[in-house]
């Protein structure tokens, strides 16, 4: 396996609190990788980490090979990661499709080619019949879906999805559950998750990560972890695993 | 390139655009003088809330102080022209670049620190502020007591120079007027225009899809002041003297946004149709007034307080906007 992103001992200290404690992991190259863990266990903030929004109090990220922590966002998402945000931020005012059209001009910059790489993006998050409304005006589930095809059209190597689930119903979940397996299978793009919808886990992801008070409590594939005492105690004691 | 500008505009919107062109183009003929300096002020208004529309409207960045590069760039032209001769289109360049490079200091002290929204506002206010108070004591151009340009009867319209009647002075602010809305437009279709609106819309977001937006942000302050200069220069030549008190109050800086905030923020029509509004509106009170013998010192204000209130209450997104959506003219955005 050629690793994509390797995280190394990554810590972050909010005044008193360690929300990310010491953390490593890799992902593998065309892989699906999830983590999961109770509400405040630092999943959010390890992902903002990873994305440039924090800088990490220590440990380093390499992406390709190359150190990438302390970069800012921007320079992340050029070097080919992208990402969506758990309270999800469109661009209200602006239509779909130019959400999605933003996203497509990193690559692209004559708008015509990036309006056609965003109509082909549109059409696999199943929004393309609602791209001309403005991004206000969506529904949760699919501003969700907004998220990932903006994301998405920024063409990365990597993408990371901050609970794009949560709030969907399961018909919807398992429509994204394929659209992201299809993303995957086709394009070869290396995802890495944050979900609490353990359906979806289970179904896409190779390996898994548990964080627990920031720090991992446990890693491996997902029929392996859901069975370590350490994760049933601490997560899914309290949850059903549905 | 004109395919390009007309791309996306309906059939019925390009007529009305021809018409009102072909309109513009006609007045000196059929408007008396009186008229011609209020279309003056109209055109100079649209065009002056275009420039801070780049800014506010396109980019979401507040500017409160750009009377600074009106004053900017109408002293430098005059000073260029009154001291060594120096023709006001060469003086433009002079003229623009001076406002672009004080929009830049201004842009890189707030955006490299992150300064932004109301405490951008107030850093811009301070500028504009300082350079009043400067101005004051800037012996060169006048000081306090104001800098004027030689004034004698034009025998004929002299345009390299910038000297003449009311009627080439129109024509000088209607093309300008139509340069900064074609540019505006061309900007507004091409990525650089999607990358202000996504900052003004969501900078963080912006930021995650990889646009660096300092660099964006500093383009659209360094634009919006070369734009507002060149209105200086206008505004110098056209009056024949500048007033420290006058062309860097504060009061300029908000008459300059009224235009686009009452026609609609971050639109292309938005400015011209406030101006259209607000001038019109403003010079028939001013009439009434008049035959009506009172004389109320502040009313203009008073006045455009009530208009804003009567937008921002009612037509939140601006006038055009809903003139648009009845007439079926142009998309949401445009
Ligand atoms: N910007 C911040 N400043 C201060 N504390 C923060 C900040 N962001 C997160 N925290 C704290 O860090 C801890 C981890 O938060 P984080 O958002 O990473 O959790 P999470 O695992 O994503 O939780 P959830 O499942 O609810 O999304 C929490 O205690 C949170 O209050
Ligand atoms: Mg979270």
């Amino acid at each position: 396996m050629t690793v994509l992103l390797a995280v190394e001992g990554v810590s972050k200290r909010f005044r008193g609190l360690l929300a990310v404690d010491g953390v490593s992991f890799q992902i593998a190259r065309g892989s699906i990788f999830a983590v999961i863990g109770p509400n405040g266990a630092g999943k959010t903030t390890l992902f903002n980490i990873i994305a440039g929004a924090f800088a990490p109090n220590g440990g380093s990220i390499a992406f390709g090979g190359e150190r990438i922590d302390g970069l800012t966002p921007d320079e992340i998402c050029r070097r080919g990661i992208g990402r969506t945000f758990q309270v999800v931020r469109p661009f209200p005012a602006l239509s779909v499709e130019d959400n999605v059209l933003i996203g497509a001009m990193l690559r692209r910059h004559d708008p015509a080619s990036a309006r056609r790489h965003a109509h082909e993006v549109l059409a696999r998050l199943e929004l393309f019949g609602k791209r001309h409304q403005p991004a206000s005006t969506l529904t949760l589930p699919d501003r969700k879906r907004l998220e990932v095809a903006r994301a998405l059209a920024t063409d990365p190597k990597l993408l990371l999805l901050d609970e794009v689930m949560a709030g969907l119903r399961p018909a919807e979940t398992d429509r994204m559950v394929s659209i992201l397996r299809e993303l995957n299978r086709d394009f070869g793009l290396t995802i890495l998750l944050i979900e609490h919808v353990m359906r979806a886990v289970m179904a896409l992801a190779a390996r898994v990560l548990v964080l627990h008070h920031g720090a991992a409590i446990s890693e491996g594939a997902p029929d392996a972890v859901v069975r370590d005492p350490a994760v049933v105690q601490s997560y899914l004691g309290a949850e059903a695993v549905d | 390139m004109i395919a390009r500008m007309l791309d996306g505009v309906p059939g019925r919107g390009l007529a009305v655009l021809a018409g009102l062109l072909a309109v513009l183009l006609a007045a000196p003929w059929v408007a008396n003088d009186y008229v011609l300096t209020v279309l003056i002020i109209v055109l100079y208004s649209a065009y002056t809330g275009q420039a801070w529309n780049v800014m506010m409207g396109f980019a979401g960045q507040l500017s409160l102080g750009h009377a600074i590069y009106v004053g900017l760039g109408g002293y430098a032209a005059a000073a260029l022209y009154v001291h060594f001769g120096v023709a006001p289109w060469l003086g433009l360049v002079a003229a623009v670049a001076i406002a672009a490079a004080c929009g830049a200091v201004i842009g890189f002290l707030a955006f490299r620190f992150g300064v932004g929204g109301v405490y951008f506002a107030i850093l811009t206010i301070a500028f504009a502020e300082f350079a009043r108070i400067g101005f004051d004591h800037f012996r060169w151009v006048g000081a306090s007591s104001g800098f004027f340009l030689p004034v004698a009867n034009y025998t004929r319209n002299d345009l390299w120079n910038l000297r003449g009647d009311p009627t080439m002075f129109y024509y000088v602010m209607l093309a300008l007027t139509v340069a900064a809305f074609a540019i505006c437009h061309v900007l507004l279709k091409s990525r650089i225009g999607y990358y202000w609106q996504a900052i003004r819309e969501d900078e963080v977001a912006a930021r995650s899809l990889g646009i660096d937006t300092f660099r964006y942000k500093m383009y659209a302050i360094v634009l919006s002041a070369g734009m507002t200069a060149v209105a200086g220069v206008f505004f110098a030549f056209y009056y024949n003297n500048l007033f420290p008190e006058q062309v860097f109050h504060i009061s300029r800086s908000i008459e300059m946004i009224l235009g686009p905030i009452i026609g609609g923020i971050g639109t292309l029509f938005g400015p011209l149709v406030g101006a259209l509004l607000l001038t019109g509106l403003s010079e028939a009170m001013q009439e009434l007034l008049t035959a009506l013998r009172l004389d109320v010192p502040g009313a203009k204000q008073v006045f455009y307080g009530l208009c804003l209130l009567v937008v921002v209450m009612a037509l939140p997104g601006g006038v055009w906007p809903w003139v648009a959506g009845k007439l079926g003219l142009t998309g949401p955005r445009s």
